[in-house]
């Protein structure tokens, strides 16, 4: 068992873990710092707490509840996405909302307050939480909207109750349709957002606004046909993404990924389609990786967007998997939540040359300039003045946050 | 389907039971702790057990053993999984915390597994499994009361299964590696150690197709195989 997060850019230096099997039995939290840990799926530091304690979570994993009539989940909270979605799809249920991994904790879409293809219908996983028990140091407690998104930092929950979504089979009527530009890309996501639950874009890093890239958008349908178990491959992998690689991969999937009439297809591939390789992660080599998440506001218009997208071809530091997609208007019930209306674009680099840095910080002021945000589930490196100015409602979250409760992350954007 | 499991809190008993709750079954469960068995009880629940009945028990306590075996009543499969791994250093020279863990790992299983038997051979018919470990297949300076204790609940078996067969019922040993799991939590860990949950699933499955003996993960059996063939002045471990 390791403690790591997704990018691998952080050394991960606990000083203890002490791992938790039950939610009735409340953990010391003396000797310094402690931060629950599940399973370490966001990027960054906001999952690590270096010289401090990790709560490992992973073996408070039970089901509480299932009402099958209503859809009602309770739920520890270090059950996985995958674990639920084997429970409720053959009940007939979905998640509300649900990350582009199933490999992470309930928990932790709660105190990141996750998103997916479906925030311009349903907003964030927040929303969908309907209580939860917190487990804090001190006899005060947490507001719903300091716990949700609040990045672990307001206590420990124990387990949370979610309202699920029905579904009629584990299939959807999906497309993948080739488009250029980022113009395109606006008309695609328009007139889709009216028609289909579930909107992406893949995007080709190395052409900036003018890229090719596909649009997936689907719909759950009703379906007979038979869904065959994915178990996902663990296997060495090579340190092989590089600007060339990654050029041949775009060209490659760009045709293999497009399929622009309607076909059925089941959930797991179209939500979930890195989790075939259970460590791609690797992939970036030795130093990591890290991922740039920001959201444009609607009223800043696309150019911003455009900008970052030609910064990140004319660097030549190619982003793997750049994915675009346009929030809806639903307000994000978390007082640190990250998704707000508007574009967000989402890019990775593998920490390679000391020029990304500084791009990144350009890429900051530019979301600084349009109004926007970044997203801190993936942040490895925002400085504490642009964290400040991006969410200005750390202030009012402060005294939500537990005494005994910190994490690297929080010790970075506060120093 | 009905199945009793003793020791349902422990890791292993837990991801057991998983399989057979998705499949609708009934549950006896038995347990020391009340509020870690209602949260495992409500779990198999959630998961689609048809019925579950719990019974609040300390397992060494041989004379409450009866009225375990009254209230599982007619199963078709009894899970054992009860036990714990003690601190080997800590009762190297305390005889009676030896004796104690023997009668919790050993006297306690043969105890309940005997009387089940009795059940399954009456009924004729159903599976009596019982965890053994390969502790238990060589005595090793880190754990050889464990191991001791194991090894009493291998021989049983294998003479037990002999027996029952006649009555068409199927004694499973299971012989767990190294699980993460609670009991393991202060041992370092590498990379054979398996998650409880692949080794639940494992026993469902051996359940299912009437296995006698199974080492799970399955390539512990030439782990073990060849821990056996070492000889005795290279086994200082």
């Amino acid at each position: 068992m390791t403690y790591e997060s997704w990018g691998r850019f952080f050394r991960s230096r606990p000083a203890r873990v002490v791992s938790l099997d039950w939610p009735h039995e409340l953990p010391s939290f003396d000797g310094g710092s402690v931060l629950p840990y599940g399973l370490g799926r966001s990027y960054g530091d906001v999952c690590l707490n270096n010289g401090g304690t990790l709560l490992d979570t992973r073996g408070m994993s039970r089901f509480r509840r299932f009402d099958r009539e209503t859809g009602l989940l309770e739920c520890e909270a270090g059950a996985t996405l995958e674990e639920i979605l084997d429970v409720i799809v053959p009940a007939g249920w979905f998640l509300p909302v649900t990350p582009g991994t199933k490999f992470v904790t309930l928990g932790g879409c709660i105190a990141n307050d996750v998103h997916g293809k479906n925030h311009h219908r349903a907003g964030t996983f927040g929303r969908w939480v309907r209580s939860l028990e917190l487990r804090r140091s001190d006899r005060r407690s947490a507001p719903l909207e300091a716990t949700i998104g609040g990045l672990g930092l307001t206590g420990l929950i124990t387990f949370a109750t979610v309202q699920l979504r029905r579904i009629e089979s584990p299939f959807l009527l999906t497309e993948a349709i080739p488009f250029r530009g980022l113009e395109e890309f606006q008309s695609l996501s328009d007139s889709s957002d009216r028609t289909h639950e579930y909107t992406v874009a893949w995007f080709d890093s190395f052409d900036g606004r003018d890229a090719r890239g596909i649009f997936f958008r689907g719909n759950h349908t009703q379906s007979d046909a038979r869904a065959r178990k994915r178990r996902p491959m663990k296997l060495p992998v090579p340190p092989l993404l590089n600007p060339a690689t990654i050029r041949a991969f775009n060209t490659f999937y760009f045709r293999a990924a497009q399929h622009p009439e309607p076909r059925v297809q089941h959930y797991d591939p179209f939500f979930y389609p890195l989790d075939a390789v259970a460590n791609w992660n690797a992939a970036y080599g030795r130093r990591g990786f890290v991922q740039y998440q920001c959201v444009i506001p609607t009223a800043a218009g696309l150019e911003p967007v455009a900008e970052i997208l030609d910064r990140t071809a004319q660097s030549k530091m190619a982003s793997f998997l750049t994915v675009i997609k346009k929030f809806g208007e639903l307000a994000s019930p978390g007082m640190l939540s990250f998704p707000r209306p508007g574009t967000t674009v989402c890019l990775d680099f593998a920490v390679k040359h000391d020029s990304l840095w500084p791009m990144l910080d350009d890429f900051d002021a530019i979301v600084a300039e349009a109004g926007g945000s970044v997203y801190p589930a993936k942040d490895s490196r925002l400085s504490p003045a642009r964290f400040k100015q991006f969410f200005p409602q750390w202030e009012q979250f402060v005294p939500y946050i537990d005494p005994k409760f910190s994490s690297s992350f929080w010790r970075r954007v506060m120093a | 389907m009905k199945i009793a499991i003793i020791g349902a809190t422990a890791a292993i008993a837990q991801a057991t039971a998983i399989p057979f709750a998705e499949n609708q079954a009934e549950f006896f469960l038995v347990a020391r702790d009340a509020a870690k068995l209602a949260a495992v009880a409500a779990d198999l629940q959630a998961r689609g057990a048809s019925r579950i009945d719990t019974f609040i028990a300390d397992l060494a306590d041989l004379p409450r053993h009866a009225a375990i075996i009254e209230g599982a009543g007619d199963v078709d499969v009894v899970v054992i999984a009860h036990g714990s791994l003690p601190d080997q250093q800590a009762i190297d020279r305390d005889p009676a915390a030896q004796l104690a863990a023997f009668h919790l790992n050993a006297t306690s299983v043969i105890s309940l597994a005997a009387s089940f038997a009795n059940v399954l051979e009456s009924r004729k018919g159903g599976t009596l499994a019982v965890i053994g470990s390969v502790a238990g297949d060589r005595g090793r300076r880190s754990n050889y009361v464990y191991g001791a204790a194991k090894a009493a609940i291998h021989a049983w078996c294998d003479g037990a299964r002999a027996r029952l067969r006649a009555a068409g019922a199927n004694v499973l040993l299971v012989k767990p590696g190294w699980v993460d799991t609670p009991m393991t939590r202060g041992m370092k860990k590498n990379p054979l150690f398996a998650d409880a949950r692949s080794v639940g699933r494992g026993i469902h499955d051996a359940i299912a197709a009437g296995e006698g003996t199974v080492y799970l993960p399955r390539f512990w059996r030439w782990i073990s195989a060849l821990v056996r063939l070492l000889p005795e002045r290279l086994v200082k471990f």
